[in-house]
């Protein structure tokens, strides 16, 4: 994988900070056409809702992608709230029903990086339930308080972790399993077979497993050379299993054995390069 | 432009669905339209319903992207709380004298927020509610209203003034009066619409005097998460949840007692929808329907009916309920009615009567003054031939003022009738429309972004919560922030004029204004700016209004950080804001039109007529279609006449080039640009295609006998028999349903009832004492069909119902055919030998079908007819932009309905033919070449068929993505499948959102808060 960019300006806590009570810090998605606009008549109809929540305009939720999502994780948000047309009232027709699928790996995802999938919420608000959508904003809020403020900034590992999913979001592998996921059980696979979602559900979550420990070794490896040990004690994760990635890592010239101090060898990321 | 005495303008009567339907095609498509309409706000009642069927799609969400379309539309002028006082002139050139009561606020000046309403002290009831909730006597009708501009009750005002003091607008004007102008028009519309029967008129189920008997429109209110109980079904009288609702069918209806022998024709629909729904809000209650005949004609609505039945576990009663009487103590409610002949009652907790449509109040008023005729019922008097032609010339009609109709019914009618509308005055399209100019674009490239920023007070709506000074101050510490002011109403028309002043002045390049909601407001500040010479795209907006002072009514200060935030996140967006191009398409003016049976001659006709160039093509060897199978129609007319007629037509029409007997071999291209070869190897080139293949009589092959016993025929072939004076005989039997609404063709064929009717009645007409049986499962004569219905038991005909599980047995017995059917009613087995065994069979689509599909890359339902693109408010567009079907392509229907729809395809088409160039949306995809490996992993999420993956010609490894701006419809998510970074959403891109959400994260606010 080339090394992908960060967008995000991480801004460093300032001193005083911790000393602030905590607010948490919400981020909500919307789609144009329905949930934007429940949100608006939730304005009209003076429902009110917590102010945390800042929120972001997009035509479809199927825009908002798992990259995304983690990268808003990543920037230190507490929580992140998505909205979009009832299903079948997408004004694109299927959007949302790529947004289901993509919110299924997102939530995924965060299991893997320890991040509690609650903070990850979709919901589905019609431009006619503003009260709907306050109630939703609302419980949100409450949740997120309950979870507590996201360790993204205060945790080296949890913030490599939520790197490591968002790097792991963006493999070929997962963007083609889920990309295809609402086709395969929908219409058909290309024997015209129509898939067990379970089973598919599985294949998914298996490859998620995978990704994520991938990546996840090389945001480590990438600050220092670890060795299969000591990757398997800081990813709380079986040798043999490491190891097994190490492999294919390095099959895809994406990691790179250092010279082994004793019988132990380390490894080193890749900086630049991978599949050209 | 050709020089005309015609008027290119069209005024359409009636702002509801229907109304915005005809005036969108119309205004898209080169014509000037007066949108008349008699309430203060368009929306009709469409507006007012939760949700429809069989899609249960939010009728809101639907709706309001086409009412914010008609209300900017530069081509369509709203004249609200109007009436026609009189018409004078002739077709394409009529002069229409308009009177529009006083709305006693200025509605240049009003800009919607509603601060008038808050404190309005009257309090009255809700009509848009149909009064189960409070509105005040200055209001607006429901809040996504177009145009939005409140306006007082006279009624109920009392002067009090507060109104006034309170708008800062300045937009009270209490001495406000009617005025009447003169329009000139060369086309009308009638789309009034209906009224809803007064269920006060069937005193048996207590409607008004038992607190929970209430009608459908105001339980549809129920249901809505607008309505008064914010979507939690209760009971008026005591606010219970009711474990059971009675739904009574045809209240006001098939009822000779009221008037109305007509069916409504969307009332076992609605129900059924409303039962549903109400399962959905609340799990316990249990709905149960007492109906006569389930009437679930229209496409795949018997699907919806089952699943009614089997996964919501909907009761059905065929009965029709004698009356209705209120349990004092509880407010309950019990239903008395006789099944299979035993008196039966039931107690439930809410009533619902499924009330008729009648024509609106005004119908005769309005038929006088304009001048055409009604029917004998008080709808507008239309033909089958001429489906959207009133009595009047250059009067045509549209919706259920025509007769009772669904919505989709209803919206192809209203495209069909613009197509009526714009034959009329073709020559003079173009004459009345204007077009904007703007001034050249400022180049903004390689320059710093210098941003101006406008925060609105809306009032005290914004001002009243957030310390809006302090936000406009905030916004000058922001990085590239340029300038910043706030405005008392950023979107007066003043502040336009300020704003534009402001770019030149401080050298601006981005805007951002800080009020209320993009969704209505943004297209108004990206013209401003654009009239400024920027590009309209270089606009973000932040909603501190709806989505800030309104929702935090109570925490100022809390709600000025937010808004500060909401200020500083759209800055950050706004500095990489980028001008987008709005590609522009060579259009191909001339249509193809697959079909030449009456919808597609019809159809092709009518682009003729508009001066389009047309080729139509026919696989038979003669044009006519079913018509020329059909051989009686219950209205009188001679199918085979009207076939040759039309033909004729065609044939001289020179605008059409007809190719007989043959087939479509392939269709290229995209919108505008399509290219076609036939099965002949001739090529043309065309920029629309209309898709009006038709459909085929179902061959029953090995049941009933049929093709065993020469005397059992299908109907259309025993119509022929009775058309050439070959029938002998004294008993028939005719079975319905054959090979409709059971397992693998689960929907009604919806004509074969009707179709039954009409042979049942010429048999009879001839013969009449030949005895007549019809076994059936409902009867679905719906709307003014049931007249027939009526006919024929009238003369004698014996209905006969079977169960639907209980088909009759037919067997041979000396040559001759014995049929066994179980009378539902009785339960009694009934035993006939009958001369002739007249088979009902459904319709089916041509199997010829499946090969288009793919080269138009359309889809198609299960059963092989087309598919739509919304089976609600698209019933003749395709997905892909520039497709359209029509007639039995899209499903079985009626003569009348296919030419409607053929009709429709063309309204639909001219929005695109009447142009020479298409200009394509700015927020598109964009795809990076140099990073796309052509894995085609996007190809399947788009719905618009915008993406394909091209093989190289040489190098067969090396696969690429086109991406056809032109079909593209900005929705992003290709975006999120694509692996390899490749595709990017303009006015969208990862960056933007990535630069708002760091903004909406920074903690620094505190640190650059201004002291008050």
């Amino acid at each position: 994988m080339t090394e992908k960019k960060h967008h995000t300006a991480h801004h460093g806590k300032k001193k005083g900070e911790a000393d602030k009570e905590w607010e948490p810090k919400i981020v909500g998605f919307l789609c144009n056409w329905c949930s934007y606009a429940g949100a608006d008549l939730c304005g009209v109809s003076r429902f009110q809702y917590p102010t945390n929540i800042r929120l972001v305009r997009v035509m479809c939720s199927t825009r908002v992608s798992p990259h995304l999502v983690l990268e808003v994780f990543e920037a230190g948000a507490d929580g992140i709230l998505i909205g979009g047309c009832h299903l079948n009232d997408c004004h694109y027709m299927t959007g949302n029903f790529h947004t289901e699928k993509r919110v299924n790996l997102m939530k995924k995802l965060l299991r893997e990086a320890g991040i509690d999938e609650g903070r990850l919420r979709l919901e589905w608000v019609s431009a006619s339930e503003g009260e709907k959508f306050s109630k939703v904003v609302t419980e949100f809020t409450e949740e997120i308080q309950k979870l507590g403020q996201s360790k993204v900034h205060a945790d080296d590992m949890v913030k490599a972790k939520v790197a490591a999913a968002d790097d792991a979001s963006e493999t070929f592998r997962l963007k083609a399993l889920v990309g295809k996921e609402f086709n395969l059980l929908d219409k058909g696979n290309a024997y015209g077979d129509k898939l067990d979602p379970e089973k598919f559900r599985g294949i998914i979550d298996a490859a998620t497993e995978d990704e994520f420990e991938r990546a996840l070794i090389l945001e480590l490896a990438r600050i220092r050379p670890m060795s299969v040990k000591q990757l398997g004690m800081v990813m709380d994760t079986p040798t043999d299993r490491i190891l097994r990635h190490i492999v294919l890592l390095r099959q895809n010239s994406k990691i790179a054995m250092e010279h082994p101090e004793g019988f132990t060898p380390v490894y080193k990321t890749v900086a630049i390069g991978g599949e050209q | 432009m050709a020089a005309t005495d015609k008027i290119g303008a069209v005024m359409v009567v009636g702002g509801g669905i229907s109304g915005l339907q005809s005036a969108l095609d119309l205004a898209d498509s080169g014509f000037k339209v007066y949108l008349v309409e008699k309430q203060p706000s368009i929306g009709g009642t469409m507006a007012q319903l939760d949700k429809t069927f069989p899609t249960n799609d939010c009728a809101m969400c639907i709706m309001a992207p086409k009412l914010v379309s008609t209300g900017r539309h530069h081509n369509i002028t709203l004249v609200t709380n109007a009436e026609i006082m009189a018409v004078d002139g002739q077709a394409g050139d009529f002069k229409v004298t308009v009177k529009q009561r006083a709305l006693r606020v200025d509605a240049s000046k009003c800009t919607g927020c509603g601060s008038c309403a808050q404190k309005c002290p009257i309090e009255t009831s809700d009509e848009y509610n149909e009064n189960t909730k409070i509105r005040k006597a200055i209001y607006v009708r429901y809040p996504q209203a177009v145009p939005l501009v409140y306006s007082i009750d006279h009624d109920k005002c009392i002067g009090c003034g507060i109104c006034a003091e309170e708008c800062k607008a300045g937009a009270v004007v209490y001495d406000q009066k009617e005025s009447t102008s003169e329009i000139q028009v060369g086309s009308i519309i009638l789309s009034p619409g209906f009224d809803e029967f007064d269920a006060r008129l069937k005193g048996e189920y207590g409607y008004g005097v038992y607190k929970n008997v209430v009608t459908s429109i105001e339980f549809e209110r129920m249901l809505s998460a607008t309505g008064p109980y914010f979507g939690t079904v209760m009971r008026p009288s005591d606010g219970d949840i009711p474990e059971k609702i009675a739904f009574i069918q045809c209240v006001g209806s098939r009822d000779e007692q009221v008037g109305n022998a007509y069916c409504s024709g969307v009332c076992c629909m609605y129900s059924i929808k409303e039962a549903i729904i109400a399962k959905e809000h609340g799990g316990d209650i249990q709905p149960k329907i007492f109906f006569m005949d389930m009437r679930a004609f229209g496409k795949e609505f018997d699907e919806y009916y089952n699943r009614a039945q089997n996964e919501y576990g909907i009761e059905f009663v065929r009965s029709r309920v004698a009356s209705v009487f209120e349990n004092p103590e509880t407010k309950n409610l019990v239903v008395k009615y006789v099944e299979k002949g035993e008196p039966k009652e039931e107690e439930f907790g809410l009533v619902v009567l499924a009330v008729g449509l009648r024509p609106p109040e005004d119908a005769v008023a309005l038929s006088k003054v304009i001048g055409f005729e009604l029917n004998a019922d008080g709808f507008c008097q239309t033909t089958v031939l001429d489906p959207v032609n009133s009595s009047k010339q250059g009067v045509f009609v549209s919706g259920a003022f025509s007769s009772p109709k669904d919505i989709p019914m209803t919206v192809a009618e209203a495209s069909g009738a613009a197509a009526k509308a714009a034959t009329e005055i073709a020559s003079a399209r173009d004459s009345l429309v204007t077009k904007k100019e703007y001034p050249e674009e400022l180049d903004i490239s390689g320059k710093e972004p210098r941003i101006g920023v406008f925060v609105c007070h809306c009032g005290i709506n914004i001002g009243g919560v957030v310390k809006v000074p302090s936000v406009a101050e905030y916004a000058r510490t922001l990085p590239n922030v340029a300038y910043a002011e706030e405005n008392l109403y950023t979107c007066s028309q003043d502040t336009q004029e300020k704003i534009k002043e402001m770019i030149k002045e401080h050298d601006l390049n981005r805007v951002v204004v800080a009020s209320c909601t993009p969704r209505t407001h943004e297209p108004l500040f990206q013209n401003t700016i654009k009239e400024a010479g920027l590009n309209s795209y270089l606009f973000e907006m932040a909603n501190i209004r709806d989505q800030c002072s309104w929702i935090h009514m109570h925490e100022a200060e809390a709600a000025t950080k937010k808004a500060k935030d909401l200020v500083r996140m759209a800055v950050a967006k706004s500095r990489l804001l980028e001008p987008l191009e709005n590609l522009m398409i060579d259009v191909n003016q001339k249509a193809l039109v697959v079909g030449g049976g009456a919808t597609g001659m019809a159809a092709a006709l009518e682009l003729a007529k508009q001066g389009v160039k047309v080729n139509l093509v026919e696989k038979e060897k003669e044009l006519g279609g079913n018509l020329r199978k059909l051989h009686y129609l219950p209205s009188g007319e001679d199918p085979e006449e009207f076939a040759d007629s039309l033909a004729k037509e065609v044939a001289s029409n020179p605008n059409i080039t007809v190719h007989i007997g043959k087939g479509v071999k392939d269709i290229e291209g995209y919108v505008g640009n399509f290219k076609t070869t036939l099965d002949s190897g001739e090529t043309f080139e065309h920029g629309t295609v209309i898709l009006a293949v038709g459909a085929q009589e179902y061959k029953p092959e090995g049941e009933y006998l049929y093709g065993k016993n020469p005397n059992v025929l299908t109907l259309l072939e025993f119509k022929e028999k009775l058309k050439k004076g070959e029938v002998k005989g004294d008993s028939y039997v005719f079975i319905q349903c054959v090979g409709s609404r059971e397992e693998g063709h689960p929907n009604c064929s919806r004509v074969c009832c009707t179709g039954t009717m009409t042979a049942a009645i010429k048999i009879k007409e001839k013969n009449p004492d030949a005895k007549v049986y019809v076994l059936y499962r409902d009867i679905r004569t719906y709307g003014f069909r049931e007249e027939y219905y009526k006919a024929a038991a009238e003369k004698g005909v014996t209905f006969v119902r079977f169960e639907d599980d209980v088909k009759p047995k037919v067997e041979e017995t000396g040559g001759k055919v014995q049929v066994t059917v179980t009378d539902e009613d009785t339960g009694k087995e009934v035993v006939m030998t009958p001369d002739y065994l007249v088979l009902a069979s459904g319709t089916r689509p041509y199997t010829e079908s499946e090969a288009l599909a793919p080269m138009l890359k359309v889809p198609m339902t299960k059963e092989g007819f087309f598919l739509e693109a919304h089976m609600k408010l698209r019933p003749v567009d395709f997905a892909t932009e520039g497709v359209y079907l029509a007639g039995l392509a899209h499903g079985p229907k009626f003569l009348d309905e296919s030419i409607g729809q053929g009709l429709a395809a063309v309204a639909r088409a001219m929005t695109i033919l009447s142009k020479k160039t298409l200009e394509a949306e700015g927020i598109v995809a964009s795809v990076d070449e140099t990073l796309c490996d052509g894995c085609g992993i996007c190809v399947p999420t788009c719905e618009y068929k915008a993406l394909e993956i091209i093989v190289d010609k040489k190098d067969e490894t090396k696969k690429s993505l086109d991406l056809n701006i032109g079909l593209c419809k900005g929705c992003g998510a290709c975006v999120g499948a694509c692996p390899s970074g490749a595709l990017t959403q303009k006015g969208f891109r990862d960056e933007q959102i990535v630069a708002m959400i760091d903004a909406a994260l920074e903690d620094d606010v505190e640190k650059q808060e201004v002291r008050q």
